[in-house]
Order: C-alpha cells, then sequence, then structure tokens
C-alpha cells in the first residue's frame, strides 16, 4: 500500500474548505487539456473556447446571465432540502410544472391586459411548483416514501404532463397541429434588460431569492432548525425540532423557487409551452448545490461555472467540431474532483507512521 | 536609400495586397444546425448530406459550418445566433423546435438569410421549406399492400402532427391500391428518436399480426425489430439495409443536396426570397432507396409507373376519391386536396385503424 | 385479446425487464453492503458504448460483452474510491457518476453512432422451447435474458444461505460491528461495489448489443433510475426484483399495447403508467412501516468512517 494515508483534522480546515474547490477547477483543467491534446487539439486553445471564448463580449455575458437565473433559483431551493438532507431530485419535475402551470394561466389571460397579469401568471407558475413539491412530501411524511425515489418518478410524471399538455389541450390552434402553444401576450412576457439582448429580469428574482435564503438560513431559527436536521437528526428530535413541519417547508420551497424558475423561463427566453423547456435545470442545479459548498454565495459561482460550461460545449462544438457530450464530461469532473478535495477539509495526508515502534499509535484500523 | 527602397516596395506589396483583396470572393458562409448527431443514419444524416452535396457542387465558393444535436429549447437561440455573428449568410435551421428561436434571431440579424425546415412561420429573411415525403410513402405503401401476407401493415408514428398523419394517409392510400384486404395499424412512439422505444413500437405491431412495418420515427430499431421475426420493414431517411438485409424493403429518403444548391445559388445571384419551398420527386428531393430484390418485378413496375406518374405530374397523391374511416368520400373524383388541406391533415383515411389521438 | 397476443406480450414483457433485472440485482448487491450508488445511468451507458465498440473493432458480439463488464467495474471503481476510499457523500457521488459516464459514453460512441452490427441472436433451448406456450414465453429468449436468471439464482441463494451473503449484509448494517469482529469493511464494500458495476455494465450491454443492436446517445433512457426505485420496491429481496422489473416491463409494453388494441387514452397520458404505478408500489411498501425498516439496510447511504 501507499506509505501515505489519512488522518482526521481536529477540526475542519477553514482553509481547505475555500481551496477545495479551486483545487478541483485546476484539476479539471488539467484533465480537459489532457483531454484535449489526446484530441489532436491544441489543449490552451481548445480550453480557451472552452471556458473564455464565451465570454469575450457583452452577448455571452447576458447569456451567462440567462442560464444562471434558473440554475440560481432552483439551486437556492435544493440548498434548502440538501440542508436537511432531503434528497430531492425532483427539481426538475417541479421546474416543468411550474412552467405549465404558468403556462396555461398566461394562455387562459391570453386577451387580457395590465400589469396585474405577469405577477399572477408568475405566482401560479410559483404555486405549481410548490404543489409538486407537496406531492413529495406529503409522500415522505405520509407513506415514508424515500424522496429520492418518488421526486424521480416525479419528474417523468411531469414531463409527460406537459406532453399532454402541448400535444392536447394546451396546443396552438392556428398552429397546424405541431406540439406547441401560442406564443404568450406582451403582457405575460418578462421584461428584459435590454432590447439588444435576452437577458430578462429574472436575474433578479434568482439574486432575491438568494438574500432572501442566505438570511433565512443564517440569521433565522428556522433556519437554524433546518441546519440542525440535517447535521444530526437525533439531536433535532431531542431538541424538540418538528421534523415534518420542517420537510415540508423545505420542500415546499424549492418547489416554488424551481416552479418560479420554470415560468421564468417559458415567460422569458421560450415565450410559449413546448416539449423542450427544460435542458435539465433541475439536474444541473443539484451539481451547482455540491459545487457552491450548499452555500448561497457558492452557489452564485457555481451557477456561473455550469452555466460557463453549457456555452463553452457549444462553442468547442461551433469551432473546433468536438462532441457536445463534452459538457456533461467536465460537470461529471468537476463535480468528482470537488468531492475528492473536499475529502482534506476534514482529513489530512499524512505518511503513515513507522510501523514497529512499541507504544505506536498507529493501529489496526486502516482499512 | 535602402530605406526608400523598402519603403517603395513596402507601399507596392501594400497596394497589391490590398487590391487583391477587393477582387478575391469571399466564400459565402453557409451555416447548419442539426438537431441530432449527423451519424445518426436518419433525419440529420440526410442533412448533412445535403450539406455535403453544395461543398462538393459550389467547392471554394463556400465555406460550411454545422453544430450537431443541437437541443430544441431556448439554447437553440444562442447556438443560431452565434452563426449569424460569424458572419454566415445563410443559415439552415433543420428541425421544426427552432422555428421560433429562428425568427428572433432573424430579426435582430437582418442581413442574413435563414432557411426553417418544417415550419410554417416566415419573415423577410426567414424561408421555410420541406419535402414531399408523402409521395414516396405512397409509393412504399403500394410495396406494402403487395408484399403482406397477413394484411396486417403496421406504422410506428412519432407524434400525431399533420406531417405524420399526411404520411401515414399516403402510405396507406397506395396500400389500399395495391391490396383493398389490407389495414393499417398506428401505434404512437412519442419520440422521434428512441431506438429502444422505436423496437417496443415495432414489436406491438408484429404482435398483433403485423408483417410489414414502416416508420415515421429517426432510428433503424424497425428495420431491425422486423428482421429478427422474419418480416418486412420500410424505413426512413436513408437507406437502411445494413440493419436488417433481409427485411428491409426500401426507405423513403431525403435528397436535400438539390434544393440546398439552388437556395445558395440565389444568395449567390442576389435573387433570395422568403417563400415555402414544397419540392417532392419531381424536383429529386424525394427518393426511395434502392429496391430489396425480394419485390417481384412486377411490383417494381408498378412503382416506377406511378413515380413517374408524380413526377410528370400526370397524378397526385391525394388525388380524389379520397374517403375516410367511415366511408364517406372526402374528397370527390376528379378532385384534389391542395397544400393547404395536405398542411392541416388531421383525419385518417379508409383504411387505417383506430382513432387519431387528440393529445 | 387472444391467446397469441398473450403469449407476444408475456415474452416481450422478460426481455422488456432483463436490463432492469440486471442494474437492480447488482445495486441491490451493493446496497446490501450499505453504499447507495446513484450511478447507474452512467455506468449502464458507459457498458453500452463500450460494449458496442468492442463488438463492432473485434466483430463478436462476446466480446462486448466482456468489455462492456468492465466498462461498469471501471466506472463503478471510480465511484468506490471517492465513497468509501475517502468517505464522500455518496448521493453526490452517485450523481456525478451519472453525468460524467452519460457524458463519456456520448464522447467515446460519438464516432460509433449509425453503424450496424449483427447483435446477439435468440437461442431457443432445445426442446424445452418446443412445450406450447411456456416453450414460447421462457424458452425461446436470447442468451442474457438467461444470464439474467441465473444471476437471479446465484444472488438468492447467496443471501439466503452463504456466509458471503451474511457478511455483505452485516456490514450493511452495521459496519462498526462487523469491523470488530474482522470482517474487511472496505474490501467487501469495495466488491459490492463492483458488481454492482458489472452487472450495470452487462445491462448496457443488453441495450446495445441484443436489444436494438445499435448505440445512440443516452439510450438508456432512464432505466438506472427505475432499477434504483426497483430496489426499494422490491425491499431487498431478489425474488422481489424480478417480479418488480417484469411488472414495470410489462406497463412499459402495455402503453403501446392498449393504442394498437385501440384504447384512445393519449400517449402522453399511458406512459405515465409505469412512474405512477412504481409511487403506488413505493407508498404501500413504506406504510408498511415495520417491516420496510426490517429490510432496508440499517448503514445505507452513511458514510463509513474507520476509526484511525
Amino acid at each position: 500500500m501507499l506509505n501515505i494515508t489519512l488522518e482526521k483534522r481536529p477540526s475542519d480546515s477553514k482553509l481547505m474548505s475555500y481551496l477545495s474547490p479551486l483545487f478541483a477547477i485546476l484539476l479539471t483543467l488539467l484533465s480537459g487539456g489532457l483531454l484535449f491534446t489526446a484530441l489532436g487539439q491544441d489543449p490552451f486553445h481548445a480550453l480557451y473556447t472552452f471556458f473564455v471564448l464565451p465570454l469575450t463580449d457583452v452577448y455571452g455575458w447576458t447569456e451567462l446571465g440567462v442560464k444562471v437565473a434558473p440554475l440560481t433559483l432552483c439551486a437556492m431551493g435544493l440548498m434548502l432540502c440538501f440542508k436537511a438532507r432531503i434528497w430531492n431530485i425532483g427539481a426538475e419535475g417541479q421546474f416543468i410544472l411550474g412552467g405549465l402551470g404558468g403556462g396555461y394561466i398566461a394562455l387562459e389571460l391570453m386577451d387580457a391586459e395590465g400589469f396585474w397579469v405577469l405577477p399572477l401568471v408568475l405566482f401560479f407558475g410559483a404555486l405549481s411548483g410548490l404543489f409538486w413539491g407537496a406531492l413529495t412530501a406529503l409522500l415522505k411524511t405520509r407513506f415514508g416514501a424515500n424522496e429520492i425515489l418518488t421526486t424521480i418518478m416525479l419528474n417523468y410524471i411531469a414531463l409527460n404532463w406537459l406532453l399532454y399538455g402541448v400535444h392536447g389541450p394546451l396546443k396552438d390552434p392556428e398552429g397546424f397541429n405541431f406540439p406547441e402553444s401560442a406564443m404568450f401576450s406582451d403582457f405575460a412576457t418578462l421584461p428584459v434588460l435590454s432590447d439588444d439582448y435576452r437577458l430578462n429580469i429574472s436575474i433578479f428574482f434568482a439574486l432575491f431569492a438568494v438574500a432572501a435564503i442566505w438570511a433565512l438560513m443564517s440569521k433565522t431559527l428556522l433556519g437554524f432548525q433546518i441546519s440542525v436536521l440535517g447535521e444530526d437528526k437525533a439531536a433535532a428530535r431531542f431538541a424538540g425540532f418538528k421534523e415534518e413541519r420542517l420537510t415540508w417547508f423545505v420542500l415546499l420551497a424549492c418547489g416554488a423557487l424551481a416552479g418560479l424558475a420554470g415560468v421564468s423561463e417559458v415567460t422569458g427566453s421560450i415565450g410559449q409551452l413546448n416539449p423542450y423547456i427544460s435542458p435539465g435545470y433541475g439536474y444541473a442545479a443539484i451539481i451547482v448545490v455540491f459545487l457552491g459548498r450548499m452555500h448561497p454565495v457558492g452557489i452564485v459561482f457555481a451557477s456561473m461555472l455550469l452555466a460557463l460550461t453549457y456555452m463553452g460545449g457549444e462553442m468547442a462544438q461551433m469551432d473546433l467540431a468536438l462532441p457536445k457530450s463534452l459538457t456533461g464530461l467536465f460537470q461529471g469532473m468537476l463535480l468528482f474532483y470537488l468531492l475528492a478535495c473536499d475529502l482534506l477539509i476534514s482529513y489530512r495526508i499524512v505518511r503513515k507512521p513507522a510501523a514497529r515502534s512499541i507504544g505506536s499509535s498507529s493501529n489496526s484500523a486502516q482499512a | 536609400m535602402y530605406l526608400n527602397k523598402l519603403t517603395k516596395l513596402a507601399m507596392t506589396a501594400a497596394l497589391a495586397f490590398g487590391a487583391s483583396l477587393a477582387t478575391a470572393e469571399d466564400p459565402l458562409k453557409v451555416g447548419f444546425v442539426y438537431v441530432g448527431p449527423t451519424g445518426d443514419a436518419g433525419w440529420s444524416f440526410g442533412h448533412d448530406e445535403g450539406r455535403k452535396y453544395i461543398v462538393e457542387k459550389f467547392g471554394d465558393k463556400i465555406e460550411t459550418n454545422y453544430v450537431e444535436s443541437v437541443a430544441e429549447g431556448a439554447d437553440s437561440e444562442r447556438v443560431i445566433r452565434q452563426l449569424a455573428a460569424k458572419g454566415h449568410e445563410l443559415i439552415f435551421t433543420t428541425s421544426f423546435g427552432y422555428m421560433n428561436p429562428t425568427l428572433k434571431v432573424a430579426k435582430r440579424f437582418k442581413k442574413v438569410k435563414f432557411e426553417h425546415a418544417t415550419g410554417y412561420k416566415r419573415s423577410k429573411n426567414v424561408g421555410t421549406y420541406f419535402a414531399r415525403a408523402y409521395q414516396g410513402r405512397y409509393l412504399t405503401g403500394l410495396i406494402a399492400g403487395k408484399m403482406t401476407k397477413s394484411n396486417v401493415i403496421g406504422y410506428v408514428g412519432s407524434f400525431p402532427i399533420p406531417e405524420v398523419i399526411r404520411g401515414i394517409n399516403a402510405f396507406t392510400k397506395g396500400a389500399m391500391e395495391a391490396n383493398p384486404n389490407i389495414t393499417v395499424k398506428v401505434v404512437w412512439a412519442s419520440t422521434w428518436y428512441d431506438p429502444a422505444k422505436e423496437r417496443e413500437a415495432a414489436e406491438t405491431l408484429m404482435l398483433q399480426g403485423a408483417d410489414v412495418l414502416t416508420q415515421h420515427t429517426d432510428s433503424a430499431a424497425v428495420i431491425q425489430a422486423a428482421e429478427s421475426k422474419g418480416n418486412y420493414a420500410i424505413g426512413y431517411h436513408s437507406d437502411m439495409s445494413a440493419y436488417g438485409e433481409k427485411a428491409h424493403l426500401t426507405s423513403t429518403i431525403h435528397n436535400w443536396g438539390p434544393l440546398y444548391a439552388a437556395k445558395v445559388q440565389a444568395v449567390m445571384d442576389g435573387t433570395w426570397k422568403s417563400e415555402d419551398l414544397w419540392p417532392g420527386i419531381a424536383e429529386g428531393v424525394t427518393d426511395l432507396a434502392p429496391l430489396n430484390d425480394a419485390i417481384p418485378a412486377d411490383v417494381k413496375a408498378l412503382v416506377a409507373k406511378k413515380k413517374q406518374a408524380i413526377k410528370d405530374g400526370s397524378m397526385r397523391v391525394f388525388d380524389g376519391p379520397i374517403f375516410d374511416q367511415s366511408g364517406k368520400e372526402v374528397i370527390g373524383a376528379g378532385a384534389t386536396m391542395d397544400d393547404a388541406a395536405l398542411k392541416n391533415f388531421n383525419w385518417y383515411v379508409k383504411g387505417v385503424e383506430g382513432k387519431l389521438p387528440k393529445s | 385479446m387472444d391467446f397469441e397476443l398473450f403469449t407476444n406480450i408475456l415474452f416481450a414483457t422478460l426481455r422488456t425487464g432483463t436490463p432492469l433485472i440486471l442494474i437492480a440485482l447488482g445495486e441491490m448487491v451493493c446496497e446490501k453492503s450499505g453504499v447507495l450508488n446513484l450511478g447507474q445511468e452512467g455506468m449502464v451507458l458507459m457498458g453500452a458504448a463500450l460494449g458496442f465498440i468492442a463488438a463492432v473493432v473485434t466483430g463478436h458480439a462476446g466480446l462486448g460483452i466482456i468489455a462492456a463488464i468492465l466498462a461498469g467495474m471501471m466506472m463503478s471503481v471510480l465511484f468506490a474510491f471517492l465513497a468509501v476510499t475517502l468517505v464522500s457523500n455518496q448521493v453526490a457521488t452517485g450523481l456525478a457518476l451519472t453525468i460524467f459516464g452519460t457524458g463519456l459514453s456520448g464522447f467515446l460512441g460519438a464516432g460509433y453512432v449509425g453503424m450496424a452490427i449483427d447483435g446477439i441472436a435468440p437461442f431457443p433451448i432445445p426442446l424445452l422451447s418446443d412445450i406450447p406456450f411456456i416453450g414460447k414465453v421462457l424458452f425461446s429468449h436470447d442468451p442474457l435474458v438467461y444470464l439474467s436468471w441465473v444471476m437471479f439464482a446465484l444472488i438468492f441463494w447467496c443471501f439466503r444461505s452463504t456466509r458471503l451473503g451474511l457478511t455483505i449484509r452485516a456490514v450493511g448494517e452495521n459496519p462498526e460491528a462487523a469491523n470488530a469482529i474482522g470482517i474487511p469493511v472496505m474490501k467487501v464494500r469495495y466488491g459490492a461495489i463492483l458488481f454492482g458495476g458489472a452487472m450495470a455494465g452487462l445491462a448496457g450491454a443488453y441495450l446495445s448489443l441484443v436489444y436494438t443492436p445499435m448505440w445512440s446517445e443516452g439510450m438508456s433512457a432512464g432505466r438506472g433510475w427505475i432499477a434504483l426505485a426497483l430496489v426499494v420496491f422490491a425491499s431487498w429481496k431478489a425474488e422481489r426484483i424480478l417480479l418488480g422489473a417484469y411488472l414495470f416491463g410489462a406497463a412499459s409494453i402495455m402503453h403501446l399495447v392498449l393504442q394498437g388494441l385501440g384504447f384512445e387514452a393519449s400517449p402522453n397520458l399511458l406512459a405515465m403508467l409505469p412512474y405512477g404505478a412504481t409511487i403506488i408500489v413505493l407508498v404501500i411498501i413504506a406504510s408498511d412501516a415495520a417491516k420496510a425498516k426490517l429490510s432496508t439496510p440499517l448503514a445505507l447511504g452513511q458514510p463509513y468512517r474507520p476509526q484511525v
């Protein structure tokens, strides 16, 4: 075996908790460089194309924002759940329901005018997502069904419900029977920040969510309870924190946030309901939460990084003829390295102490 | 003195260079956006073959770029926009879901010409195009009608949109003409491309007695399914015989090359205009893959005869009389369905079993 | 519905359920040792991609199967290293594996999309396959279906009557206690995880070499997640995995068959059937709370930190 071993630190290293993501990014870049070289590309040019080129104009930055908004909204909701160790894999379904529910209202209000239309549509979107989260909470608290599995099933059901909607009742009557709804009216469209770009006010929703949840988690009793529930269930119970209520809260909140992300997407960049309203934001947001170490600021940066990987993948395809699956590769690598480097927060690498000295502290429990 | 000579040389060189820039033609940049991988032997493969056709035809005069597997949805707008921003003057967006993103980008890049496949919305610089695949399907229907022994023919459908319904109807019309005793069963796979689902749909049809299959989905799974059970199948998009030598009777294929060439030429000549182009067999854009030798000579002759008739315009696939499933004559003898009716096709003709799903 | 149709449906159900059985049996063993591996999709896709590539390159589908198994094991070793040796969060690690495996499989397989090979042909068992009804339904399948039954039998027997089964269960219930009596916890977990990876890779090979002999990105289409649900649904009992997999397979075929029989329901709504059914069963299982608690490996998903 190697001559090194892991030794538990007396307390978690704060330094490492900041350095670990940086190490992970560096390792990912290194691996990426090697990969590109193996593919016959100049590694620096390829890495530049992937990570830097998308951001070399204003359009690139606004597009980053277009992706960061839904990612961050979903990730903030997931952060609440994961902090409580409720493994909600269902942000995707909650996102879709949000789009579906909000979109439905938008279609019903097609002829309505007034500034009240959009807020109503957004509210219904959030409510629909909340409903989907509520289902999960019900299944978990009432029936003890494992949320990882139920949320995954609900994701598929949500998608099929969307497909049913756009193929059937919500189809555009003037649309030659294609599976999409009519375009929403201007009153049900999110205002953009500038006419030249797609970036709309949903980015503010995201930032507001970051601030609000940050305050919730760090300043309120509720936030404290959620943290304790996640870290030590027994202690939480002992302290009288109501596990069921907290479970409901985090799932409803996440559902609402993901739903808001979904309705923002359909009233913003897309402008209608169609079968492809989510490119997998609900799943990508899970990565964002871990990459962002379950901290609001970290999550914002992680959203930006992840959004960049999507755009980089497109650039690499366009400019270097590299396959689209690169994006998933990089994202997976990033998460792997982060998980590996995270170990260094609680453990440090030391040389194995000499084996034969009497009274040495090394004993049998190296597995 | 040295410097003078050097300067003179430099200036001459600069002038010559500038002159050469002015006279040399910058190649026309043509961009393509594909919804799937070019290797899929299906829809995107066909478009890329079209791209290769124009590369060969126009040589140095054009430069082509493509982006594949671009998911339909909000992200596609960015890809289309990037292509426009990178100087492409003609961009083909080859899937329905790109319709609204294409229009949005076209609004911003008014000098770029866009061609959107299978869509119905146009603007000053956005045209639409598709192929009359239904003509090919009609011909394959003739073959299916003649080759079936169980008189049950299976159709693996993707989604119940007019394009697919039109194909089912054309196919069934051909099959009924060849063999009035047949019935066509449709199973909706609810996907354009998912080999496992397509296979399951094919197997479902076969276990209900279908011995000839066809598809409006994009993979070769249906051919494989037919081959494994000793049945026949008719593919789509490309010659899929590699997936089932015995089973593959033929496929309806698209030949985008000539269409793309015409559009490139129009841009070069400055005569491009936004239109709804819908060519078919007559223009060489729709065709059949080589017919399997198992097909008897008289059937091949029939197909050739009908193909010629479509080509020279003496017959149209949806000439009357056409009956609906209840037997009512919807189009009378002597009448024909016009393009508008074809684009809105939302009912089944006689011979198709089952009801059209409304969702 | 006539008899022949019924026979055919059963036959198709067995085929459709086979990849689910393979993945679920593998994950069951993994979870019995206390490790939750959410990376099934990634492992299955890697198995499918590498298995197909090997079959194309060597011309032998059999070598493809071996390559697929190795691919699945390679992916799972990555997971094991992180989750067992480095004691990382198992949920995150599993998800990372799913995303990475999906991306890597698409990447490696990119050049092989659209290629055709002769898949593995069905192998009707001589004599047995001539028995009416049963012969068609049970004995006319391809070798991997039979293999799935053999694996089921092995695993059933392993956890019923062998020391190995007991060892794995001990590690999954209480790793500290197991360690105290000398069981090498890490080694056992590595073994269980690798086995899960091998089975997932094998399931991938089934998809790309038998079910639809071709490679296409994402061809597992969520089967990894379904299998995860199956393990819970089956209360970590092998015989229930078999049943559940076939039920699920039947549900996903039924929605196509119902169309063919003239049912008018929306195909999109019908497609919800299998997932809805799984939730219902999860609820039924879980609400038998006492029993459910008895079957769940107590230490499932919890990181085991060897005391240094």
